[in-house]
């Protein structure tokens, strides 16, 4: 038993489902290869010819690695650290001996001695990467991402904060009921901005989040602010990163509606396709008002948060076309963690 | 002395209806009357000459018309009246009141500062000139001029060229010329590559320029001139300007 907290992440294997891992390991193995043949040859024409040589023994080894794994990660997770490391070392070198016999089809010699460098190498390989993979994980123990995550909490603008207020204020003399309601809403919403948002959450609370928020911008904007919700009812359980959404809708008021006289429309679409959750926002662009703050740092937060959860798997697009700002993310779509 | 005449210029309606309550609660005070309510810098420019406003009560962030940009249109009226700034949160634009001495006031508003601020402007605290310029000195959308004491706006992309005549600039829109007290070069400075200098005196709306033509005597020298889109007149470029003018070739 541990008797203090471990600020590190206890050592376990790679997620070898995510896409992530899958291309660190073929570019790394690879760039290994490459290496390996520029130091092997004498010359520029020798290590074209080397580079084809070791790929040929190499790439069938590597994507019958990826494969098993891929296949056997949920057992492989069930292990410890050790025995994991050591039963992939087994799917390494069993792959590379299977595999052998049929790099003499393509000019290897089959001799024994070659099979032995061959599995020397593929365990050395092995080594290599778990000992970067460790090396991941420690960089990205809880300590350091729990403080990455904490640091980028993302945060209500004081600008929000204030015109509500002011907002509120104004419906107390004659609109007291409305005055609580708004109250509460708020209340709810700090509650949310304040709480601990390291952990996903259900993508129908983000939602709700949202709509106490635009509510209250409904109280000051009026009729200016129209909103539109397309909402896929098999993408609400899906975890999120709490507060993806909020921040854009913010952005999308503050810099879509409120520049503009005329009422805009924001348009919220969710949809889950397969295993993956869609969200894309639209607001009205306004080109002179390009020079307001803080556009790029809630971006920039949410991409990096969504990098944090999901790395390479979730990706966060902007794009203007027609007149409308437009953001897209693309995340798996998950119900456990 | 008479009450004073207050204006109100906020695009949200619930800040109007919570400043006109708190001047309401003010008033036992300091006698005032609330004269007028604008939604928009524009409507507002037109409620306060009407009304021949003493005070006017100005969000910082408002569409179509900044409330700076909607003081500066202020200051070419004979009796301009007071501005007193709002903002909910513009920590650049409070950092820039504090430095250049302005009253403001931020959002929620208290009654106490409003009355400070009403007091103020009562005792005739007025803007010098160019401070507005230093605070934003992002571009106007407008050109302002006084007419039979109203404020009428030329939109910036309505405009011709500018050209300096002693003591005025006219400046050429579409339509008809009129005159405005600006410099020249503060002008080019203000708008950027919208305007391009082709004469010591005079300055031309890029976008419009359609060409040029050789062999106009001016000044008792012939050089080039522009041809500018939506004018037959041909303005002289001056020898010193014309490889600028040149590079930028003819229009789009």
């Amino acid at each position: 038993m541990q008797s203090i907290r471990q600020n590190h992440l206890p050592d376990a294997l790679p997620d070898f489902k995510n896409l992530g891992v899958i291309s660190r390991i073929l570019l790394s193995v690879n760039a290994l290869a490459l290496l390996f043949a520029l130091a092997r040859s004498r010359e520029l024409g020798d290590f074209a010819a080397k580079v084809t040589e070791i790929a040929g023994s190499i790439e069938p080894v590597l994507l019958v690695v990826v494969v098993v794994l891929y296949a056997a990660s949920g057992a492989l997770e069930r292990l410890v650290y050790e025995q994991g490391l050591v039963a992939v070392l087994a799917i390494v070198l069993a792959a590379t001996a299977a595999l052998f016999p049929f790099q003499s089809l393509i000019g290897g010699s089959g001799e024994l001695r070659d099979l032995a460098w061959s599995l020397g190498c593929a365990a050395l390989t092995t080594a290599a990467l778990a000992w970067y993979f460790h090396l991941r994980n420690r960089a990205f123990s809880p300590a350091i991402s729990e403080a990455r995550l904490q640091a980028l909490q993302a945060r209500i603008r004081p600008h929000f904060l204030f015109n509500s207020l002011n907002a509120v204020l104004s419906l107390i003399r004659k609109d007291p009921k409305r005055a609580e309601g708004a109250l509460e809403d708020l209340a709810e919403l700090f509650r949310t901005v304040m709480a601990d948002n390291r952990q996903l959450i259900a993508l129908r609370d983000e939602i709700s989040l949202c709509r106490q928020y635009l509510n209250l911008e409904q109280l000051r904007l009026g009729e200016r602010l129209r909103v539109e919700w397309r909402l896929d009812p098999a993408a609400e359980e899906g975890l999120v990163p709490p507060m993806v959404l909020q921040p854009l809708v913010e952005n999308a008021v503050y810099h879509g509606i409120e520049p503009g006289a005329e009422p805009g429309l924001i348009e919220v679409r969710i949809e889950r396709r397969k295993d993956r959750l869609w969200l894309q926002l639209t607001n009205p662009y306004h080109p002179d008002y390009q020079h307001r703050q803080g556009n790029h740092m809630a971006l920039a937060n949410i991409r990096e948060r969504l990098q944090l959860h999901f790395d390479v798997e979730a990706s966060l697009n902007t794009r203007i076309a027609d007149g409308r700002y437009e953001i897209g993310i693309a995340m798996p779509y998950r119900t456990s963690l | 002395m008479t009450a004073m005449r207050v204006v109100i210029v906020d695009d949200e309606q619930p800040a109007r209806n919570r400043l006109r309550e708190l001047l309401e609660d003010c008033r036992s005070e300091l006698p005032h009357a609330l004269a007028g309510e604008a939604a928009n810098g524009v409507q507002g420019l037109q409620v306060v000459a009407a009304a021949e406003a003493d005070v006017v009560l100005v969000d910082m962030h408002m569409p179509e018309m900044s409330g700076i940009e909607f003081a500066r249109h202020l200051q070419v009226l004979e009796r301009p009246p007071a501005v007193i700034f709002v903002t909910a949160h513009d920590q650049y634009a409070v950092e820039a009141f504090e430095v250049n001495a302005l009253d403001y006031l931020t959002k929620p508003v208290r009654a106490a500062r409003l009355l400070t601020a009403l007091k103020k402007a009562a005792n005739g605290a007025r803007l010098s000139r160019g401070v507005l310029e230093r605070i934003d000195p992002a571009p106007r959308r407008h050109f302002s001029v006084a007419e039979r004491g109203r404020v009428t706006l030329l939109p910036v992309s309505e405009v011709v060229y500018l050209r300096a005549e002693l003591k005025y600039v006219t400046l050429r829109a579409r339509d008809r010329e009129h005159l405005v007290e600006e410099s020249l070069t503060q002008i080019e400075q203000e708008f950027g590559g919208v305007f391009v200098r082709i004469h010591r005196n005079c300055l031309v709306a890029r976008r419009l320029i359609r060409g040029f033509e050789h062999g106009v005597e001016t000044e008792g020298e012939v050089g080039w001139s522009v041809m500018l889109e939506g004018l037959d007149e041909r303005l002289p470029v001056s020898r010193r300007q014309w490889p600028q003018v040149k590079a930028l070739g003819g229009g789009k």
